[in-house]
């Protein structure tokens, strides 16, 4: 088992400044505690017992897998974990993903899900919608268009889990 | 120490003054004379070679069959027939694994390749040995993590039809002893296939020195044009192989019932052949023989070894592959916990440009144990100030992620 350093550092803004370029840009703001500490030690990480649905997602590119598992009441979704392994952008976005789903409606997770998605993707007006809450700290993902698929890779197993099981 | 080539000669580079290019196993940047050379022939020669009764198609002709006797002595074969114009080294690979390999491998023969293996240089055969029933068989690497010609010597048996093995792997930067690993192949009965993407560009490479039977390159990768590539072989094994793509220019006679095909080279190079990127080609060749394959060598060599003790004197990281004075110019490393794309990402913004990810060897990346790896590449632009660059960008990760720097 590794240990973690401590983080120490104050946590900064959730929301990326505004840059002229990827090039130079200040990733301080992308790589923050809150990421980091996600990436360390992300919630929800195991396998359920009783799984009603799961799916196991990965980037090709880079090796990252994630597979990510439901247990759900109608389309409620009452329990959820993930594994799998990537980068800290990967792992951090799975990690949060998991703690905004239980007791939630699938409908509901898909509105999240489809904001999430528009966020990542460069949409500022996503990327200021408060019903994100901390997801909103990879909002600088944006910028990083080699790096989206990272940031969407456990929504994608979630959101193919949601319509498997529906 | 400073470059081995002026950064000047490439103006990708000279335009970008704070870039810091350390992918070139990935590709090369290209110098003026390459873009001049493709942009000349263009203007003044440009024409359908082999084709046209007129003068400017025999200018055009003339150029391609040029370009093919420099790629020929750049790489030292005497038959410049036997230099096969390719789009590169997975297209070469394919050629062999299908031309060749369809019309002599059967059921219960052997395949042998290297873990190490690119996925040009490992899928073909895999696929070649499903569709005929072919034994697949892999050579582990050693505990030191690199592949040995002793692990070849235990797989290959009087069954075995083919070794293909890397000259120089991608991933960790280690060199093969291609002779001693032809002689095995040879000694059995069995054709040697060598993948030179990674010497060709780095080191002297001598085709009719080195035993053998097929050696793949590509130009993108050694100065040249992304497009063009070279397949090199034995004109023996040359002439009795079936072709591998139909069209025309391969071709002699055409019946309504049969075909009959053209000499070598053209059996092999079907269609409308890349003469701009041949001539690109050629002009890169032109372009590392001034520099000296040798000095070229030599300075990556002392670039990654730099590199490699370097990144290694820093407490929790990994470097891949062989010791400092054994390596081209290739590092594989890894950063404590940070992740090799968010370290990519990082050194990003530092405008330095590395490889991260599973360098196309899926099969060697499970047995190091490891996803991905970081990789930082040299090549004749780059001199000690990037080494600089490489390892203050991987200080300011390390900080980052909240890492104490050594």
């Amino acid at each position: 088992m590794r240990s973690w350093p401590a983080c120490t550092r104050p946590a900064s803004c959730s929301v990326m400044p505004p840059s002229d370029g990827r090039r130079g840009a200040d990733l301080t703001a992308l790589y923050q505690d809150l990421i980091l500490d996600h990436y360390r030690r992300p919630r929800n990480r195991g396998l359920l017992e009783h799984a009603d649905a799961t799916v196991t997602k990965k980037n090709p590119l880079c090796g990252d897998v994630i597979t990510v598992q439901l247990e759900l009441d109608g389309d409620t979704v009452r329990d959820v974990k993930f594994a799998g392994e990537g980068c800290a952008i990967s792992q951090a976005s799975a990690s949060m993903m998991t703690q905004m789903l239980k007791g939630r409606s699938a409908q509901d997770i898909g509105r999240v899900a489809a904001t999430f998605t528009r966020m990542i993707e460069g949409d500022s007006s996503a990327a200021a919608d408060a019903s994100l809450g901390e997801l909103r700290a990879l909002a600088g993902v944006a910028r990083l268009p080699q790096r989206q698929k990272c940031a969407l890779l456990a929504w994608s197993a979630l959101t193919q889990a949601l319509v498997s099981h529906g | 120490m400073t470059s081995l080539a002026p950064r000047s000669d490439f103006p990708l580079l000279a335009g970008d003054p704070d870039l810091v290019y350390l992918d070139s196993a990935a590709t090369s940047q290209k110098p003026l004379a390459v873009l001049d050379a493709m942009r000349e022939f263009q203007s003044r020669d440009y024409a359908n070679p082999h084709r046209g009764a007129y003068e400017l198609s025999v200018r055009a002709t003339q150029r391609y069959h040029d370009a093919r006797a420099r790629l020929a002595r750049f790489f030292g074969v005497a038959d410049a027939d036997a230099c096969i114009f390719t789009r590169g080294t997975t297209e070469s690979l394919n050629l062999v694994a299908t031309a060749w390999g369809r019309a002599n491998v059967r059921s219960g023969d052997e395949i042998v390749v290297t873990r190490a293996e690119h996925h040009a240089n490992f899928v073909p055969w895999q696929q070649l040995a499903l569709a005929t029933g072919a034994r697949f068989r892999i050579a582990e690497p050693g505990p030191d993590g690199l592949v040995h010609p002793d692990a070849l010597r235990a797989l290959i048996t009087s069954r075995t039809r083919v070794v293909a093995f890397h000259h120089v792997s991608n991933v960790l930067g280690d060199t093969l002893p291609v002779r001693e690993i032809a002689d095995l192949a040879h000694d059995a009965g069995a054709i040697a296939v060598c993948d030179g993407a990674q010497a060709a560009p780095h080191l002297p490479v001598r085709f009719d020195e080195l035993g053998v039977d097929f050696y793949a390159a590509s130009g993108h990768k050694m100065c040249g044009p992304m497009g063009i590539g070279v397949l090199l072989g034995r004109r023996p094994l040359l002439e009795v192989m079936p072709p591998y793509m139909m069209g025309g220019d391969m071709i002699e006679f055409v019946h309504d019932e049969t075909s009959s095909w053209n000499t070598l080279p053209h059996k092999f190079e079907a269609g409308t052949p890349n003469v701009t990127g041949a001539v690109g080609l050629a002009a890169a060749a032109d372009y590392l023989d001034a520099l000296g394959m040798r000095a070229v060598q030599t300075h990556e060599r002392s670039l990654a070894r730099t590199a490699h003790e370097r990144l290694a004197a820093l407490d929790g990281i990994t470097v891949h592959g062989p010791g400092p004075t054994e390596r081209s110019g290739v590092v594989s490393f890894t950063v404590n916990d940070i992740h090799p794309h968010d370290l990519a990402t990082i050194l990003d913004a530092r405008h330095i440009c590395i490889r991260a990810g599973h360098h196309c060897a899926q099969p060697l990346m499970r047995r190091l144990g490891v996803a991905a790896t970081a990789r930082a590449s040299f090549y004749v632009y780059n001199d000690e100030a990037d080494v600089d660059a490489l390892l203050a960008g991987v200080h300011a990760a390390r900080e980052l992620f909240g890492h104490a720097t050594v």
